[in-house]
């Protein structure tokens, strides 16, 4: 089992609210237990995830009608200000109370495992990002980059 | 069951008993057993996933009370 190639998992991540963030982190860090070689290419509002600080990922109850609320919130309730940040509190307690893992933990144990983690360099230039908002473990490149990998790869997700 | 180390999962959901399991496995040698518990009820099937996939052996399950015990002997290199 152990000789032989091992598999490959490119994921894009388009994706930059908190709830969003889960899936390509979880998938990538348990890929790479399972003795895959990892891609995640991070692009359009996916970038936010490549950020030193993800304290301002948000999760949003607006146009998300599947989102459980304690009580039922027309939308005209939730566009009030400070609904959002409500809303993220709620998903953080719940999350930390049922022992589900801190998108910073996740990208840790994705970088610690060699996850190679890709920022679009067309996004960070359209939105004029700053290289020093990311972390250090990245790298930059485009498409084609991301077809090098994930042309090879046994599975390819687009979240 | 005789084990080389001993690490508690519990009360952590997915993916993190497989993620402490992965580097719990790195710090033992090959053959060397490793003893894992967890709370999740998602884990069975996943370290029973996780090992098929990874050559490691699932050499004993308990389940006491929802505790979950997995022994993993770590696969030859």
């Amino acid at each position: 089992m152990a000789t032989g190639r091992p598999k490959k998992l490119a994921l894009i991540a388009s994706k930059g609210s908190l709830d969003w963030a889960y899936p390509p982190f979880i998938l990538a860090s348990t890929a790479a237990a399972l003795d895959y070689d990892v891609q995640i290419f991070f692009t359009f509002y996916g970038l936010t995830l490549l950020k030193k600080d993800l304290s301002d990922l948000k999760v949003s109850p607006f146009g998300n009608p599947a989102m459980p609320m304690p009580v039922p919130m027309p939308n005209l309730v939730q566009v009030l200000p400070g609904m959002e940040s409500m809303a993220t509190m709620m998903m953080k307690q719940k999350i930390a109370s049922k022992g589900v893992a801190s998108i910073e933990e996740l990208r840790s144990a994705c970088i610690e495992a060699g996850v190679k983690l890709i920022a679009c360099q067309m996004t960070v230039d359209l939105f004029d990002f700053k290289k020093t908002d990311f972390i250090d473990d990245i790298e930059y490149g485009g498409a084609a980059t991301f077809f090098e990998f994930a042309g090879e790869s046994n599975v390819n997700l687009f979240i | 069951m005789e084990f080389d180390k001993e690490l508690d999962a519990k009360n952590l959901n997915c993916p993190l008993p497989i993620l402490r399991c992965k580097k719990g496995l790195s710090e033992i040698e090959a053959g060397q057993t490793l003893k894992i518990m967890a709370t999740d009820p998602g884990a069975t099937k996943d370290f029973q996933a996780f090992c098929k996939q990874t050559g490691h052996e699932l050499l004993q399950l308990d389940d006491a009370d929802g505790v979950l015990t997995f022994y993993i002997k770590k696969r030859a290199d």
